[in-house]
């Protein structure tokens, strides 16, 4: 009977180095934490008029990628595709440990962040954030039990309903964070309910990208490889997935474009938007769409250094996406009176200005180094890497 | 296919060599439970917090308060009520517009077509059914039975998404440390804050601040329960034709504009 063999990662010099490099971002993220909760948000760029700003982008983007990178688990006991059976384990993990990320930064932007008590024990049902914090914390213990009954013999015949109950969480999860957006009326730049698919196909093609880089920069032996045929699926993938982005953003653009009221949005963001147009042409559709499309579609014999460019180049275009989509939606006005030039000592009817300051920088780049530390912790701590493959090691058993 | 575990075979860069048993894990494994320990215990606080449901007790259900500005009357150039507003709940201005508190502001609207301007004050809309109240996470924005809208300081954990909500701009978040507070109008950094409708008057049968300043020079807001048919208000809504800002999204404010 073949034995998939799992162990832990035992630390050597490059382990511990980067370790210690990203717990140094931590600290960044953490001091930057406090200097904000020490002076206020005078301290960063967001105002009245950009409530939410750059620490939001990063959250929001390693929350999509925890709901996304799970998806390679999910290859394996939901859809029954055995050959990424042994990626489940790192998977389940990832997920846990970028969402951990994404929540920290969430927590450390509010206001209060001393209040997390008040927030944990007072649910408003109406609230989709409200919602939201329930699906977070749901996730992670559902995850959990998948990877428990993956790691344990003794209850291993559970993980395919594990899985699927992983799997459809993860969908409603991704559904809410979508519907945080979807859900504001007010903003032509939001309500829709397009945004929620949108969010679950961005989570898949983000979170697969991270999947590929980590698992990449794991291979450094051939203890650890990845498997070539394994890798042309994976990419095959990706481009599917990065496709799927770009479909939903084309609906959801061309819907808002048949909205009367929301057609100066769209000839603003897609026009007339200044760094709003630049980041969603150039970065977003062209640069993290296009291009690792063109390099990885249809492709044989993908090399090593392309495959890490396309899954760069498909995360730093996503980043630009959420940028615009949480930053740009919020600078264009509000619109209280249709039909009117409004004036007022609040910048009614004015495009709002945001510069992100060092600290929210510092707080954003803070709970990705979290959930890259958390992630190396788990991986010293836990057996969750096969060795070799994991398939052809498993054959060879 | 089963799965089973073994230490590592020593080939990945890993340092490990099979079959020696890991004695770093465990060490490992503590120092990285004793770090977090540390560095999380200090920060998780217990909170005692009031409740808006106690403040809001003695709501009056069978009313509804509510405002009708004539914009007709609204002079131009005049922030009369923006000022009666900051007196009263101790908020003012730092020539920062895009973080200072914005309980009220005066808009003035230009017709692009024929170019005739209009000037008019908005502040909290006082929603019958209000999106800051359903976003907010925990309940700190919610509508007295009364119909004023109001944020309880207390219960507030400052994520904002009340402000994404509104469709008016009328909440503002405490950027900077405030001093000079009024007891009337508890305020606080990291907190999210509105026109409350001067409660603190209403309660006491007085108009709010703004209303009372506005008579004196123009005489354009009205304030009165507008669901009693008989009152003041309600009798001048039955009569001219007034508008909601944004009706078309449902959420029924209560404060009206009339001649807009």
């Amino acid at each position: 009977m073949a034995n998939i063999v799992y162990t832990e990662c035992q630390g050597g010099q490059r382990f511990w180095a980067l370790l210690g490099a990203l717990l140094m971002v931590v600290a960044i993220g953490a001091a930057s934490a406090l200097y904000m909760e020490h002076n206020g948000h005078i301290v960063t760029g967001m105002s009245n008029e950009i409530v939410w700003g750059l620490p939001h982008v990063f959250a929001v983007f390693l929350i999509v990628i925890a709901s996304g990178v799970l998806n390679i688990a999910s290859l394996g006991s939901v859809f029954g595709e055995m050959q990424y059976k042994p990626k489940a384990r790192l998977s389940g993990v990832l997920a846990i440990t970028f969402l951990v990320g994404g929540l920290a930064i969430l927590v450390l932007d509010l206001g209060r962040p001393d209040r997390l008590t008040v927030a944990m024990t007072n649910y408003n049902f109406r609230s989709i954030f409200a919602w939201n914090v329930l699906l977070y914390s749901g996730f992670i213990a559902v995850v959990v039990a998948y990877l428990v009954v993956q790691m344990t013999r003794t209850w291993a015949r559970y993980t395919p309903h594990v899985g699927l109950v992983a799997f459809l969480w993860r969908l409603t999860l991704t559904t809410g964070t979508g519907s945080i957006f979807g859900f504001l009326i007010a903003r032509s730049p939001y309500a829709s309910a397009v945004l929620a698919p949108l969010f679950i196909a961005m989570s898949l093609a983000y979170g697969l990208a991270v999947f590929i880089l980590i698992r990449l920069a794991l291979e450094n032996s051939a203890s650890r490889g990845l498997g070539d045929e394994l890798l042309q699926r994976l990419m095959r993938l990706l481009v599917i997935f990065v496709g799927s982005v770009l479909y939903f953003s084309g609906v959801f653009h061309f819907t808002s474009i048949y909205t009367a009221w929301r057609v100066g949005w769209e000839s603003y963001l897609l026009l007339d938007g200044g760094l709003y147009t630049l980041l969603f042409w150039g970065l977003y559709v062209i640069l993290g769409t296009l291009v690792p499309i063109a390099m990885l579609y249809g492709r044989t014999g993908v090399t090593r250094q392309r495959e890490i460019v396309g899954s760069v180049l498909v995360l730093i275009g996503g980043f630009a996406h959420i940028y615009v989509i949480i930053i740009g939606g919020q600078a264009y006005p509000l619109e209280l009176f249709p039909g009117y030039e409004v004036t007022s000592s609040f910048n009614d009817g004015v495009v709002a200005s945001y510069v992100p300051t060092l600290p929210e920088l510092g707080l954003g780049l803070g709970g990705a180094g979290l959930a890259l530390v958390l992630a190396m912790v788990a991986m010293r701590v836990f057996r969750l890497l096969p060795q070799g493959d994991g398939v052809s090691n498993a054959d060879a058993s | 296919m089963t799965e089973g575990s073994q230490s590592c075979g020593g080939s990945c860069g890993c340092g490990s060599e099979a079959g020696k048993v890991d004695e770093g894990r465990r060490g490992f494994l503590a120092g990285a439970v004793a770090t977090g320990a540390t560095a999380l215990a200090p920060g998780v606080t217990l909170f005692a917090y009031g409740t808006a449901e106690a403040e809001a007790a003695g709501a009056d259900p069978k009313k509804r308060w509510g405002m009708l500005v004539d914009v007709s009357k609204c002079v131009d150039g005049c922030t009369g009520c923006v000022t009666a507003c900051q007196t009263e709940n101790g908020w003012k201005t730092t020539g920062k517009p895009a973080t200072d508190p914005q309980w009220i502001r005066k808009v003035t609207l230009r017709d692009p077509k024929s170019g005739a301007t209009r000037s008019a004050p908005v502040m909290c809309q006082h929603c019958a059914e209000p999106p800051c109240a359903d976003v907010c996470p925990t309940g700190a924005s919610f509508k007295r039975a009364d119909g004023i809208v109001l944020v309880d300081r207390h219960r507030c954990i400052g994520c904002r998404y009340c402000m994404m909500a509104c469709p008016y701009k009328a909440r503002s978040f405490v950027h900077e440390a405030l001093e000079d507070q009024k007891p009337h109008a508890p305020r606080g950094m990291g907190t999210v804050e509105g026109c409350t409708l001067c409660v603190h008057r209403v309660d006491k049968g007085v108009a709010p601040a703004c209303v009372e300043a506005c008579a004196k020079s123009g005489g354009a807001i009205m304030f009165g329960d507008i669901a009693d048919p008989k009152s003041e208000i309600s009798k001048v809504i039955a009569t001219y034709a007034t508008m909601q800002i944004r009706g078309d999204l449902g959420v029924d404010p209560g404060v009206r504009y009339r001649n807009l």
